[in-house]
C-alpha cells in the first residue's frame, strides 16, 4: 500500500492576542494580566493514509478539523513534527474559496486551477467541463464580489473536483448550497471514491460519512481521540444517539 | 503545491497509475521560497496580470492612463520648474529631465517596496484558503511596478530624443544597474515588510514614511553636486552609501546627460567618481540584503495565514 499522507507528531499552536495596541499591551503588563496565550489547534496528531482510502474527519467545532485540513493541504504548516503528502492535492477547505473578489469568475477559475497546480493547457482542456458542473450562465464573466455565496462554492467546489488530483479534501464547503447542486457534488464525489483517489472529507452528518468513506478520525480538543471503523467512530463521538429530534440530522446542513 | 513537475509540464495524464504515483516523493504538501516562485511562472504570471488589470478597473481610458499620468508630470515638472522658477539655469542643464528621470527610478522602487508590503494583507483571501508560495505576492508586486514603468520611460525618451540624446551603451548598462539594484532592494524590504504588516499593521505606515524619506534623499530635486559643495566630502560619502541615490545618479547617467550640450563635462561635474564601481558595490549589497530577507521571511511566513 502506498502512503499518501503520512502525519507524525504534527503539532500546529495558535497565539491569541488579549491586546492590540501598545497602549493596552503596556497597560495589562503593569497590572499584571496576560497580554496573549497560545494553544494547540492541533496537538501531536499522528495518523497515515494510504492510496485509494476514504477517510472522514469528524470532530466537534473548534476540536482542530479545519487546523488539520490546512496542515494537509499546505496552507499551513506545523510548528512541530511533520506533515507529508504524495501527488497532487485538490479540494475545498472552509467555507468560501480563495477567491479574488476584484476577479470574474472566469478569471479566478484560472487563477485557481494555476495555484492547484494545472498549467494554461490543462485548464483550457477541462474548462468546459468545469463550467458546465458550476452552471454559472451568464455570470461566468462577472465579477466574483457581485457573487452569491452558493454561486462561489459552486465555482470553487466545481474547478476542485475537475483537477486530476492523488489526494481529494473536502471540507463542510457545500452547506450553502441547494439541493439540485449537493446532490450533483454527491455523485462527483462517489466518483472520485470510486476512482481509487484518496480521500479526505470533514463532516458533521454520519449519513454522509457512513455513505463515502471507509474510515473515521475523531479530533477532540486538538488531539486524535479516535481512528478506526466508521460505525465506531460515530459511535465513538455519540453521533449515532438518537435523541427526539434528531430524525433527518443526517441529511442536514453540512451534508453532501 | 507538493507535485514538482505539474505546472511545467502542459500534458498531464488524467489518472496517474499506481506505480507512478509511487515514483512520487512523499513531500511536504506546499513547496516556498522564492526558487518556487520562478518555477512556478505561469502562476505568478496570472498575478501579475491580474493586479495590473485590478488597477483600470472600471476606467474608460484604461491602460491609457498609465501614459497620461508621467506626462502631465512631466509638462507640469517642466513648466514649473524650468520656464516659471528657472531652476537650474546654468547650473544644472534640462533640469526637468533631470527630475523626471530620478522619478522614475524612485517609483519603481516605492511601488515595489509599498506594494509588496500590502501583498500579504490584500491577498488575504488566497492565502488563507489555498496553498500559494507567499513569496509569489511580493515578486508579483516588483514586476507589477516593473510593468507601469515601462510607459514612464517612454515618457522619458519623448524630451530626451527631442533634445538630441542617443542610446549609447554605457548610458543602458547604467540605467539597467540602476533598475537591478533598486529592483533588489525594493523586494528585499518588501519581502521583510509584508511579512511584518501581517503581525503589525504599523508596519506599512513606517514603509510609507520611509518612501518620503527616499524621495528627498536622492539627488533628483537638486543635483548631486550640491550635497559636495555645501557639507563637504565626507557628508557626500555617506549620502551615497544609500544605494537609491545611485540608483538615481545611474539612471540620471542613462538618460539626463546624453540630453545636454557636453555631456562628457557635466558628467564630470555631477556624476561622482567610480559611478559603476559603486553601483556594483550597492547591487551587491542589495542582493545580499534579499537573500537575508528571504530567510527573514522563510522563518516568519509559516505564522501568517492564522495572522491574517
Amino acid at each position: 500500500m502506498t502512503t499518501m499522507i503520512q502525519v507524525e507528531n504534527a503539532t500546529k499552536a495558535f497565539t491569541l492576542s488579549y491586546q492590540r495596541s501598545l497602549k493596552q499591551t503596556v497597560l495589562a503588563k503593569a497590572r499584571g494580566r496576560k497580554t496573549h496565550d497560545t494553544f494547540n489547534a492541533v496537538d501531536d496528531v499522528t495518523f497515515s493514509v494510504h492510496e485509494g482510502e476514504a477517510v472522514g474527519l469528524m470532530g466537534l467545532n473548534g476540536s482542530g478539523k479545519s487546523t488539520l485540513l490546512k496542515l494537509i493541504s499546505g496552507v499551513m504548516r506545523p510548528d512541530s513534527g511533520s506533515v507529508l503528502t504524495r501527488g497532487r492535492i485538490a479540494g475545498l477547505i472552509a467555507t468560501g474559496t480563495g477567491f479574488d473578489n476584484n476577479l470574474s469568475g472566469r478569471e479566478n477559475l484560472y487563477l485557481n486551477a494555476a495555484i492547484l497546480g494545472m498549467s494554461r493547457a490543462e485548464t483550457d482542456r477541462k474548462f468546459d467541463e468545469i463550467v458546465d458542473f458550476a452552471d454559472l450562465g451568464k455570470f461566468l464573466d462577472t465579477d466574483v464580489a457581485y457573487y452569491s455565496s452558493g454561486m462561489k462554492a459552486r465555482l470553487g467546489f466545481s474547478v476542485a473536483v475537475n483537477v486530476d488530483a492523488d489526494i481529494f479534501i473536502a471540507d463542510e464547503a457545500l452547506a450553502v448550497g441547494d439541493r439540485p447542486f449537493k446532490r450533483k457534488c454527491k455523485k462527483r464525489m462517489d466518483q472520485i471514491v470510486a476512482s481509487g483517489v484518496t480521500m479526505f472529507y470533514v463532516s458533521h452528518a454520519p449519513g454522509s460519512v457512513r455513505n463515502l468513506c471507509n474510515r473515521v478520525l475523531v479530533m477532540e480538543n486538538g488531539r486524535l481521540g479516535f481512528d478506526g471503523d466508521v460505525e465506531e467512530g460515530i459511535h465513538y463521538l455519540h453521533y449515532d444517539d438518537n435523541g427526539d429530534d434528531s430524525g433527518d440530522d443526517d441529511e442536514l446542513g453540512t451534508d453532501i | 503545491m507538493s507535485e514538482r513537475l505539474v505546472s511545467s509540464t502542459p500534458a498531464e495524464p488524467a489518472r496517474r497509475t499506481l506505480s507512478e504515483l509511487e515514483s512520487l516523493p512523499l513531500a511536504p504538501p506546499a513547496a516556498t521560497g522564492l526558487r518556487e516562485v520562478v518555477r512556478r511562472r505561469y502562476l505568478l504570471g496570472m498575478l501579475v496580470r491580474n493586479t495590473i488589470q485590478s488597477r483600470y478597473q472600471g476606467t474608460v481610458l484604461g491602460w491609457l492612463w498609465s501614459y497620461l499620468q508621467p506626462a502631465i508630470r512631466f509638462c507640469m515638472f517642466y513648466f514649473l520648474f524650468q520656464v516659471m522658477i528657472g531652476r537650474g539655469e546654468g547650473t544644472i542643464e534640462n533640469f526637468a529631465i533631470h527630475l523626471f528621470a530620478g522619478m522614475v527610478m524612485v517609483h519603481f522602487f516605492t511601488e515595489t517596496f509599498n506594494g509588496g508590503t500590502q501583498s500579504l494583507v490584500q491577498n488575504r483571501s488566497l492565502i488563507t484558503k489555498l496553498p500559494v508560495p507567499r513569496e509569489m505576492f511580493p515578486v508579483a508586486r516588483m514586476l507589477v511596478a516593473a510593468w507601469h514603468t515601462i510607459p514612464m520611460i517612454i515618457i522619458l525618451l519623448v524630451p530626451c530624443i527631442a533634445l538630441g540624446w542617443r542610446p549609447d551603451l554605457v548610458g543602458m548598462a547604467a540605467a539597467l544597474l540602476g533598475f537591478s539594484l533598486a529592483a533588489a532592494l525594493g523586494l528585499a524590504l518588501g519581502l521583510v515588510f509584508s511579512v511584518g504588516n501581517v503581525f503589525m499593521r504599523d508596519v506599512s505606515k513606517i514603509a510609507q514614511t520611509l518612501t518620503q524619506f527616499v524621495t528627498f534623499s536622492v539627488p533628483m530635486m537638486y543635483p548631486f553636486t550640491l550635497v559636495d559643495t555645501r557639507f563637504g566630502g565626507d557628508v557626500a560619502n555617506y549620502y551615497l552609501a544609500n544605494p537609491m541615490a545611485e540608483a538615481v545618479l545611474l539612471i540620471q547617467r542613462g538618460f539626463w546627460i546624453g540630453t545636454t550640450a557636453d555631456p562628457e563635462a557635466t558628467a564630470a561635474v555631477h556624476m561622482p567618481d567610480h559611478l559603476f564601481t559603486r553601483g556594483l558595490i550597492m547591487l551587491a549589497v542589495s542582493l545580499v540584503l534579499l537573500v537575508l530577507a528571504q530567510r527573514v521571511f522563510a522563518r516568519l511566513e509559516a505564522k501568517v495565514p492564522e495572522r491574517l
